[in-house]
C-alpha cells in the first residue's frame, strides 16, 4: 500500500484494500465457497428449468399417480402424476424470487430508515429507533397471519408483509454504521463543501456501509424464505396452481409415510439453499470483519 | 432433561382401546371441536354426534333400515289424510334428573326452536307444521297458533300443512328434540343463545348418556344415564369424544390403538387398509352429493351449451378411481341414487366429442375466444385435488384455460351467497332421506340455490303437486319429471355421491353404516378379545 | 433501575393500545363474517344474531365498548365457540403453550449453551465445527420439516415416541419440544460461542489459564457470566419467536394450545378470539422483553449504567 503525496480520499484507499482482503479471506473459507457455488448452481437450475426438464410442471397423469424415483422421473411423481423434479425447479423460482424480492423490500426500507436516523442523530434518531424497538417487540407472526387472512392471498402482499417484518434489523445495522461513519473525516469534508445531507448520505456514507449491508442481506434471504415456507405451510402463502418449496413440503408431510420422496426432495432443496446462503453470509461476515451492532 | 420430560407426561400408558374395551368406554374420533351442544343451536356433524348421545327425539332411526322406531314416543297415530300426528309419550321416558318428560316440554321446546330470536339455523325442519314458518319469520307472534298442542301430559298432537311422508324422520333430527325448560330458564331466557345450561353439572338431558366432562379441545366424556327409559339396551359405560380435525393425525391415533373409531380416512392410506384381512376400513354410501354450482347469470356460463360442454367433458369414472381412490360414486344429477327407493335421471355421460361440439356451437371452437373461467372452492385438500384435476381435464378435452382459486370457509360462504363466482364447489348432505331435501334446493327463491336457476313449473311440481301426490310412486314420478327438467338446464355440475369412510376397530360392533351415517350408540358393543392386526407396512 | 422499569412499562402502554386498535379494525375489514353459514340464514335470524353480539352498532361504538370491557379484563365471548368466553379459551390453551415453550426453551438453552461453550473452548477444531455444523442444520431446517421427519423416524419407523396429543401418553412432549426448540438451540449455540470467544480472549482468562485452571473452572467461575450476556439479551426475541413457532408445531403434533386456537380463530373470523389472543400475546412479549433486558443488565454491570443513564 503505497502512499502517494497526492491527497487521496481516505475511503478510496481503504475500500480497495478492504475489498481485496475480504475477497482473499472469503476464498480461504471453504464452506463459504461451497455455499456460493451451490447457490449459483441452484439459481441456474431454476432459471433453466424448461431446458432441464422435459415435463410441464402442471402436466398431470392421473393414472400414473405417485411413483418413486425412476429413470423417467428422477425425483418421482406426486399424486397427480406430476414430475417432482419439475415441481421443485419451478417452485424454486417462486421461493427464491420471494426471498430476493422481499429482502430487497426490507433492504430499501431498512437502509433508508436506519441511515436517516443515524445521520440525523439526536431527537429524530431517538424517535425513529424507538419506533423500531417497539415494532421489534410485537408478535409479528400474528399480524402477518391476520393480514393474509384479511386481504386474501396475493403475492404482492406477501412480499410487502414479509419485507415489513425483516427491515427492522437492517435499520438497526445501518444506523450503527452511519453513526460511526458520520464521524469520519471525509464526511466532514463533504459537508464543508456544502453538499446537501441527502447527497452525502447517498454518495458517500451508504457506499461505505455496503459491507454490513451485503452480509445481512445474505443472511436475511434465508429468513425470508423460511417465512414464506412457513406461511405456505399454514395455507396462507403461495396458492396453487403456483407452487413453492414451502407448499411442496407441506403436501409432502401429509403423505410422508406412503410417499417419503415427496417430503425429502423439496425439504432437501430448501435446506441446501438455506445452508448455502448461511455459509456464504457467515463467510462474508468473517471476511469483511463485520460485527453486530457495534454499540 | 429427557427423563424429566418423560416423567412430566402423565397418562396411564395403556392404550385407550385396550383399557376402553375392558371398562366399556368407546373412544371416538369426532372431527372438529364442537361449538356447543344445544340441540336448537348447533348445526355440524361433530356436534350432532354428541347431541344424539345426550338427547333423544320422539322417534329414533333404526340404524340398519332407517325406519323410525319409538323413542321418547312409545307409539303414534297418523290421521287418514296424513296431516295430523298424535304422539303418545312413553311414561318411562325421563329426564336425567328423574323428572317425567311431558308433552308441554315439547311445546315449549318447539317454540324455542322456531322463535326468530333464538336463531336456530335448522328452524326450517319444523316448517311442515301449521304456521311454523309464519312464527319463525315473525309474521305471527302467538305460538298458540302453531300446530302443536299438548292434549295432556303424555299426549302430543301435531298438525301439518300437507301430508309429509318424511315427517317421522324429522322427529329424529336433533333440531326437533326437546330440552328441559326449567334448566334452560335457570340460566337465562328461552331465547338466550349459548348460556351455561349446557355445561357439565348444569345440563339435564334425556338420552342414553349424560355429560360428565368437557375439556376444551381435548376430550368430551359422556356416561351412561341411569334414568334413560331404554337403559337395559345400552351396554357401553360411556364414550370419549376426541377433537380430531386432522385426518392424518387421527389415522395415526387409530393405528396406535388410541381410538376405536375415526371420522375419516386419509385417501392415500385407503388402499393399504383395504388390503388387510378383516379390514377396519368401512365405506358406505352417504346421502350427499358433491357438485359445482354454476352461476347461470354470468358469462360464459350463462349459455346452457357451455354448461353442458363443461359437464360432459369430465371423466367422472377416472376422477373417482384415481384421485378419490374409488371412495365415491360418480353422480350425474343432484339426488343420490336409491334415496329411499327414488332414483334420479341420468341425462348424459362422459362425452368429450359432444362437449367439443357444444362448445363450438356456443362460439368457442377448440377453446378459441374463450374468456376464461374461475373455479372457487373452500380451502381443503380434497377440493383442491378435484379442482386441479378438473382444470386439467377441461384443458385437455376442450382446450380452455380455467383458473382455480381457494378461499377460506367464511370468505367462500360470503362469496357464494353474494353470487360473486362463476363456478363454485358445493356439497349438500341430506337432512332426511327423501328426494325433496335435494330438489327443493333449486326452488326459485331457495336460500341455498345460488345458481340463478328459476323455473316456475319446477317450483309448482315441488311445492304443490308432489306433496299432494296420492302414492309414493306418483310422488317419485313427479320428482323424476322435475329433476329431468332441471338437469336439462345444467345449473350444476354433479360429480359424485358421497360415501362415509371411517376406520373401525375390530373390537367394535354395532356401528352400522347407513345412508344418513347416523350413529346410534345404543347398539354399540365392545369385544375385548379383538385386537387390531394390520399387515406391516 | 426501578425508574428504568417504570419508564419501560409506561412506554409499553401506547404500544399495546396501538396493537389493539390496529387489530380491531383490521379484523373487521376482512370479508366473511362470523355468522356466514352454509345453510341459508333467514334475515330475521341473522339480524337477531348480530344484535346479540352488538355487531349492528357503528364500528366506533363497538371499539369503545371493547376497550371498556378490556379494562375490566373481559375479553368477550368467542364467536366460534359461543357459550365460552375468550378468557376461558385462553386459560385452557395458555398452560399448554407455556409448557411447550418452556420445555423448548430449556432444551434450546441447555443444548445451545453447552454446544456454544464447547465450541468456544477449542475454536476452529473439530470440537468447534461439529456443534456449529449441527447448529447450522437447526437453523436451516424449518420446524415443519423437522417435525414430520422426527415423527417419521421416531414415531413411525422406530415407534419409540408418541406423535400426537399432550399429556395423554408418556413421552408425548418430547418431540414437540425438540422440534420447537431446535432452531433456538442453534441460535443460542452461535450466540454463546461468540460471547464466550470474546470473553475467553480477555486477559483475566488468560491469567487464570496460565495459573493452571481447568477448562471447567475457567468456564464456570469466570467466563460464563459475561459470555452469556448476548444469550440473555436474545431471550426476548426468542420468546416471540417461540410463540410464532408454536403455531406450526401445535398443528403438526395436534397440541391443544394457544397457537392452534389463534390460527383457527383467524380462519373462522372469530373477532373476539383474534383480538383477545393478539392483545394477550403482545402484553406477554412486552413483559418478557422487559424481563430479559433487566436480567441482562443485572448480569452485566456495564449495561446497568447505560440503562440508568437512558432518558
Amino acid at each position: 500500500m503505497s502512499h502517494s503525496p497526492v491527497e487521496v480520499a481516505d475511503d478510496e484507499i481503504e475500500a480497495s484494500s478492504l475489498w481485496r482482503d475480504a475477497r482473499l479471506r472469503l476464498q480461504k473459507n471453504h464452506l463459504a465457497v461451497i455455499g456460493a457455488a451451490a447457490l449459483t448452481i441452484m439459481i441456474l437450475a431454476v432459471s433453466l428449468a424448461p431446458w432441464i426438464s422435459p415435463y410441464e410442471y402442471d402436466a398431470q397423469n392421473l393414472d400414473l399417480g405417485a411413483t418413486a424415483p425412476s429413470a423417467a422421473h428422477w425425483f418421482g411423481t406426486d399424486i397427480f402424476g406430476r414430475d417432482l423434479l419439475t415441481q421443485i425447479l419451478y417452485g424454486g423460482r417462486i421461493s427464491l424470487a420471494v426471498g430476493f424480492i422481499a429482502t430487497a423490500v426490507a433492504l430499501l426500507i431498512g437502509v433508508s430508515w436506519g441511515s436517516v436516523a443515524g445521520y440525523c442523530g439526536g431527537r429524530i434518531d431517538a424517535a425513529m429507533m424507538r419506533f423500531v424497538d417497539v415494532l421489534y417487540a410485537l408478535p409479528f407472526m400474528i399480524f402477518i397471519i391476520l393480514l393474509m387472512v384479511v386481504f386474501g392471498r396475493n403475492i404482492i402482499l406477501l412480499f410487502l408483509a414479509i419485507g415489513a417484518v425483516e427491515w427492522l434489523t437492517m435499520a438497526r445495522i445501518m444506523r450503527t454504521q452511519v453513526q460511526s461513519l458520520k464521524q469520519k473525516e471525509f464526511v466532514e469534508a463533504a459537508t464543508s463543501t456544502g453538499l446537501s445531507p441527502l447527497v452525502i448520505l447517498y454518495r458517500h456514507i451508504i457506499p461505505n456501509a455496503v459491507g454490513p449491508m451485503i452480509v445481512y442481506t445474505t443472511l436475511t434471504i434465508p429468513s425470508v424464505m423460511l417465512l414464506e415456507a412457513f406461511l405456505s405451510f399454514l395455507g396462507l402463502g403461495i396458492q396453487p396452481p403456483a407452487t413453492s418449496w414451502g407448499l411442496l413440503i407441506s403436501y409432502g408431510a401429509e403423505t410422508m409415510e406412503e410417499y417419503p420422496w415427496l417430503l425429502i426432495f423439496p425439504g432437501a432443496a430448501l435446506t441446501l439453499t438455506l445452508f448455502s446462503l448461511n455459509f456464504l453470509g457467515d463467510g462474508l461476515r468473517d471476511a469483511l470483519d463485520v460485527r453486530g451492532s457495534k454499540d | 432433561m429427557l427423563l424429566a420430560l418423560t416423567l412430566t407426561s402423565c397418562g396411564s400408558g395403556e392404550k385407550n382401546v385396550v383399557s376402553g374395551n375392558q371398562t366399556g368406554y368407546l373412544h371416538y374420533g369426532n372431527g372438529a371441536e364442537p361449538q356447543g351442544i344445544d340441540p336448537h343451536l348447533v348445526t355440524g356433524v361433530p356436534e350432532s354426534h354428541i347431541v344424539r348421545a345426550l338427547f333423544e327425539g320422539l322417534t329414533v332411526k333404526n340404524p340398519i333400515t332407517l325406519e323410525p322406531e319409538p323413542g321418547v314416543a312409545e307409539r303414534w297415530e297418523i290421521s287418514p289424510d296424513g296431516t295430523v300426528y298424535t304422539f303418545f309419550i312413553n311414561p318411562r321416558a325421563k329426564w336425567s334428573n328423574g323428572e317425567q318428560i311431558t308433552a308441554s316440554d315439547y311445546v315449549w321446546s318447539w317454540e324455542r326452536a322456531l322463535h326468530p330470536e333464538t336463531g336456530s339455523l335448522y328452524a326450517y325442519m319444523l316448517f311442515p307444521v301449521v304456521n311454523a314458518e309464519k312464527f319463525a319469520s315473525g309474521t305471527i307472534d302467538d305460538f298458540a297458533e302453531v300446530g302443536i298442542k299438548s292434549l295432556d301430559a303424555g299426549t302430543l298432537r301435531v298438525t301439518l300443512n300437507a301430508p309429509t311422508p318424511y315427517f317421522l324422520q324429522l322427529m329424529d333430527h336433533y333440531s326437533t328434540f326437546a330440552v328441559h325448560p326449567e334448566t334452560v330458564l335457570k340460566f337465562g331466557g328461552m331465547n338466550d343463545r349459548f348460556t351455561s345450561w349446557t355445561r357439565v353439572g348444569n345440563i339435564v338431558s334425556n338420552g342414553a348418556f349424560t355429560l360428565k366432562e368437557w375439556s376444551l379441545n381435548r376430550q368430551i366424556k359422556v356416561e351412561k344415564n341411569p334414568h334413560y327409559w331404554d337403559r337395559s339396551s345400552v351396554t357401553l359405560e360411556g364414550v370419549y369424544f376426541y377433537p380430531t380435525e386432522n385426518v392424518v393425525s387421527e389415522e395415526r391415533m387409530f393405528r396406535s390403538e388410541q381410538l376405536h373409531v375415526t371420522q375419516g380416512v386419509p385417501l392415500g392410506k385407503i388402499p393399504s387398509y383395504r388390503a388387510v384381512e378383516n379390514s377396519p376400513y368401512v365405506q358406505a354410501p352417504y346421502l350427499g352429493t358433491y357438485y359445482y354450482l354454476i352461476n347461470t347469470k354470468k358469462p360464459p356460463v350463462d349459455d346452457v351449451r357451455v354448461r353442458k360442454a363443461l359437464s360432459y367433458a369430465i371423466d367422472r369414472e377416472k376422477l373417482t378411481r384415481t384421485v378419490l381412490r374409488d371412495t365415491a360414486i360418480p353422480a350425474y344429477s343432484i339426488t343420490p341414487p336409491d334415496t329411499l327407493g327414488y332414483n334420479p335421471p341420468k341425462l348424459f355421460s362422459f362425452d368429450p366429442e359432444q362437449a367439443r361440439a357444444l362448445l363450438a356451437e356456443a362460439g368457442y371452437p377448440e377453446g378459441q375466444n374463450w374468456p376464461g373461467l374461475e373455479i372457487t372452492y373452500n380451502t381443503n385438500d380434497d377440493h383442491r385435488k378435484i379442482a386441479v384435476a378438473v382444470q386439467q381435464m377441461w384443458k385437455d378435452e376442450l382446450g380452455i384455460d380455467v383458473s382455480i382459486t381457494n378461499q377460506e370457509w367464511k370468505v367462500y360462504l360470503n362469496t357464494v351467497s353474494q353470487g360473486e363466482f362463476q363456478v363454485a364447489r358445493r356439497g349438500w348432505i341430506g337432512d332426511y332421506v327423501d328426494a325433496n331435501n335435494f330438489l327443493d334446493l333449486f326452488l326459485a327463491n331457495g336460500g341455498n340455490n345460488n345458481t340463478g336457476y328459476a323455473n316456475a313449473e319446477f317450483d309448482d311440481i315441488i311445492l304443490n303437486q308432489a306433496p299432494k301426490a296420492a302414492s309414493r310412486e306418483e310422488r317419485y314420478k313427479l320428482f323424476y319429471q322435475a329433476e329431468t327438467m332441471m338437469m336439462r338446464e345444467m345449473p350444476i355440475i354433479p360429480f359424485y355421491t358421497y360415501t362415509s369412510k371411517r376406520l373401525v376397530h375390530p373390537s367394535v360392533t354395532g356401528i352400522y353404516p347407513n345412508l344418513m351415517d347416523s350413529l346410534n350408540l345404543k347398539y354399540v358393543r365392545l369385544d375385548p378379545t379383538q385386537r387390531l392386526d394390520l399387515i406391516p407396512e | 433501575m426501578l425508574k428504568f422499569i417504570l419508564l419501560r412499562v409506561i412506554q409499553a402502554i401506547p404500544v399495546v393500545l396501538a396493537v389493539i386498535t390496529v387489530t380491531f379494525f383490521l379484523v373487521r375489514a376482512a370479508p366473511g363474517g362470523p355468522f356466514d353459514s352454509e345453510k341459508a340464514v333467514l334475515p330475521e335470524v341473522k339480524k337477531a344474531l348480530e344484535a346479540q353480539y352488538k355487531l349492528d352498532e357503528p364500528l366506533t361504538d363497538q371499539y369503545l365498548g371493547y376497550l371498556a370491557d378490556l379494562a375490566d379484563g373481559d375479553l368477550g365471548p368467542s364467536f366460534k365457540y359461543p357459550g365460552r368466553s375468550v378468557n376461558e379459551i385462553l386459560a385452557s390453551g395458555l398452560p399448554v403453550t407455556a409448557e411447550l415453550g418452556f420445555y423448548a426453551l430449556c432444551f434450546a438453552l441447555f443444548i445451545g449453551v453447552f454446544a456454544g461453550v464447547l465450541a468456544a473452548l477449542r475454536p476452529n477444531t473439530r470440537q468447534d465445527y461439529m456443534p456449529m455444523g449441527m447448529a447450522m442444520i437447526g437453523i436451516c431446517m424449518p420446524s415443519f420439516l423437522l417435525g414430520p421427519i422426527l415423527i417419521l423416524v421416531f414415531g413411525i419407523y422406530l415407534e419409540w415416541l408418541p406423535i400426537s396429543g399432550w399429556g395423554d401418553l408418556p413421552g408425548d412432549k418430547i418431540l414437540p419440544a425438540i422440534t420447537l426448540g431446535s432452531a433456538y438451540a442453534a441460535y443460542i449455540a452461535r450466540l454463546s460461542r461468540a460471547g464466550m470467544l470474546e470473553i475467553l480472549s480477555q486477559d483475566y482468562i488468560r491469567t487464570a489459564r496460565a495459573k493452571g485452571a481447568s477448562d471447567l473452572r475457567v468456564v464456570f467461575k469466570h467466563a460464563l457470566r459475561g459470555g452469556l450476556i448476548p444469550v440473555i439479551a436474545f431471550l426476548g426475541p426468542a420468546f416471540a419467536g417461540l410463540l410464532a413457532g408454536s403455531f406450526v408445531v401445535e398443528t403438526i403434533f395436534q397440541i391443544p394450545g394457544l397457537g392452534r386456537f389463534y390460527v383457527q380463530a383467524a380462519f373462522n373470523r372469530d373477532y373476539t378470539m383474534i383480538l383477545g389472543t393478539t392483545v394477550f400475546l403482545s402484553v406477554l412479549i412486552v413483559i418478557f422483553n422487559l424481563v430479559s433486558d433487566v436480567l441482562a443488565a443485572w448480569m452485566d454491570p456495564r449495561l446497568r449504567t447505560q440503562f440508568s443513564a437512558a432518558k
